[in-house]
């Protein structure tokens, strides 16, 4: 099994979500993050005093999948927040020991 | 001079202007959180821009003596020259018609106050997406050739749809037709918002909304009650009118809503409070108490149904300024050619109901055609030009980033430490 993981630009969640469902990725989890890379921050102003905030805001999503699907949902992840411009976030995948479903108790394979 | 007047009128003006930050927190709370100073922006500014205008010319050409054919005021107060002298019986003497019995320069500020928040109700449709200089532009062309010649047209005792005899209380044509046709005019030239209506834009604080219904609603008697420049029955006619119109609009969209989606919302009966608001405001002092129960709850009810016509004919009016303040406000005009009542107001014309005939109708029609033909057509002109020279739209990745980095180097809402702001240069 997979965790991918994948930093990419808020208005763009809702296009991958929509190629993830189509794939057949049955759930993710989504939060609000910040960080920098290549892309610069921006300036603020307030009262004529110049700010350099250097944090610009991201979604990150994670998603479980079998080893056999990983790839895949990678490369639609990379396509679909894909805008050709500095910013655009990172995909990586790294391998998951167990998962368990909560309520079951089923795991590996069965929990995802 | 009246000294009560006065002093009611004095406090309707600055209830009137309350009405502005208002608008701005009811527009702010709903569009989404990268945006909300932009929004708030939009509005205050109008504040600042209009009356400067309104006092260096605007008042002039609005209700200096005509320059003939009821069409626009001459420029004898430019500058607001002879309305301050000392006698102010005989400054008021010097406004063509009105007949004051206020100070002059009282009747230029509550003026003001409908001249800024006039063009501020048109940000509610061009929400997120357009250039802030645009903005300013807009507002001082828009003011100029078309809110100051309506405004003329309607308030001036010697415009020409006052002396047909058409009836607007507070501003159902000026104010809300009049703004409510301007935005679908502007919205056709800015386009839709990115990823509309596919993506969910959810406002992003409702209780910033409520706030905002909470101070319009708070400001409206100052607009509508303020309107009879006196402090007298018709002041409290009006009053108590604006209050249940907006009551009943309330109770009309939320049990609409109720029906159709099953719950009765936040946004719903904010909605229909200030449909109901906007639907009194050309009645207010010309109609009784139960016709102003029957017009609100009208309003809620029809409001909510014009609402989904943008998505129908798919224009992007983002707060539905179409669907409330022009709606609402051809609504309430029209209505007033039923049930106006001369017993409430000697002022007014009898209406249908009350054995006036189709005559005031008429007029109410004519003066309702004429604002949403000039209203429309020189908006659109406007927006044109403007998108032609420096361009209506920010840019592509400024929308997906919003308005408050890209436009005003602000963030609304900044939580915590986390931010990892440095001051520049340090």
């Amino acid at each position: 099994m997979k965790l991918v993981t994948a930093i990419i630009k808020p208005f763009k969640l809702d296009d991958v979500k929509e190629a993830l469902r189509a794939l057949g990725v049955a759930g993710m989890t989504v939060s609000e993050v910040q960080g920098f890379g290549r892309q610069r921050g921006h300036t603020e102003v307030y009262r004529g005093t110049e700010y350099t905030v250097d944090f610009v805001p991201k979604v990150r999503i994670e998603i479980l999948s079998d080893d056999a699907d990983a790839q895949e949902v990678a490369r639609v992840i990379v396509e679909s927040a894909r805008t050709d411009k500095i910013g655009d976030g990172k995909v990586w995948l790294v391998p998951v020991e167990d998962v368990i479903r909560i309520r079951t108790g089923e795991m590996g394979h069965d929990a995802i | 001079m009246d000294s009560g007047n006065t002093a009611w009128v004095l406090a309707s003006a600055a209830l009137v202007l309350f009405m502005t930050p208002g608008l701005a927190f009811f527009y702010g709370g709903m569009v989404r959180s990268k945006n909300v100073l932009g929004m708030l922006m939009q509005n205050f500014f109008c504040i600042g821009l209009v009356s400067v205008l309104w006092a260096v010319l605007l008042f002039s050409l609005a209700f200096g003596t005509d320059i003939g054919g009821g069409l626009l005021g001459g420029f004898d107060f430019v500058g607001l020259k002879d309305l301050g002298i000392a006698d102010v019986a005989e400054a008021a003497e010097n406004v063509p018609g009105l007949a004051l019995t206020i100070p002059p320069l009282l009747f230029v500020a509550f003026q003001l106050m409908f001249a800024i928040i006039t063009p501020a109700l048109i940000t509610g449709a061009i929400a997120d997406r357009m250039k802030f200089a645009a903005w300013v532009a807009f507002v001082a062309l828009w003011m100029l050739f078309v809110y100051t010649p309506i405004a003329h047209w309607v308030f001036s005792p010697e415009g020409w749809l006052f002396q047909k005899g058409a009836l607007d209380f507070a501003g159902g044509t000026v104010v809300h037709i009049n703004a409510g046709i301007a935005a679908l005019a502007l919205v056709m030239v800015l386009g839709r918002r990115k990823g509309w209506p596919g993506e969910a834009m959810a406002p992003h604080s409702l209780p910033l909304t409520l706030l905002g219904t909470g101070i319009l609603w708070f400001g409206w008697f100052g607009f509508n009650a303020g309107s009879a420049l006196a402090a007298d029955g018709i002041a409290a006619q009006a009053f108590i009118n604006t209050h249940l119109a907006a009551a009943a609009a309330l109770l009309g969209w939320v049990v609409v809503e109720r029906m159709k989606g099953g719950h009765a919302t936040t946004l719903g009966a904010a909605s229909g409070a200030v449909a109901g608001l906007v639907a009194i405001t050309p009645c207010a002092g010309f109609v009784g108490v139960v016709p102003s129960l029957i017009i609100g709850f009208l309003a809620g009810g029809i409001c909510f149904a014009a609402i989904q016509m943008k998505f129908k004919f798919g224009y992007d009016d983002a707060l539905d300024v179409v669907g409330i303040h022009l709606v609402g406000g051809i609504l309430g005009s029209l209505l007033l050619g039923f049930f106006a009542d001369s017993a409430i107001n000697p002022a007014a014309a009898d209406g249908m109901f009350n054995g006036g005939g189709f005559d005031l109708m008429g007029k109410q029609l004519l003066a309702v055609g004429a604002t949403l033909v000039w209203s429309f057509v020189v908006t659109f002109v406007l927006a044109k030009i403007i998108d032609a020279t420096i361009g209506l739209r920010v840019k592509s990745d400024e929308e997906a980033e919003g308005l408050d980095v890209t436009q005003h180097a602000e963030a609304a809402y900044a939580y915590g430490d986390f931010g990892s702001m440095g001051r520049s240069g340090s």
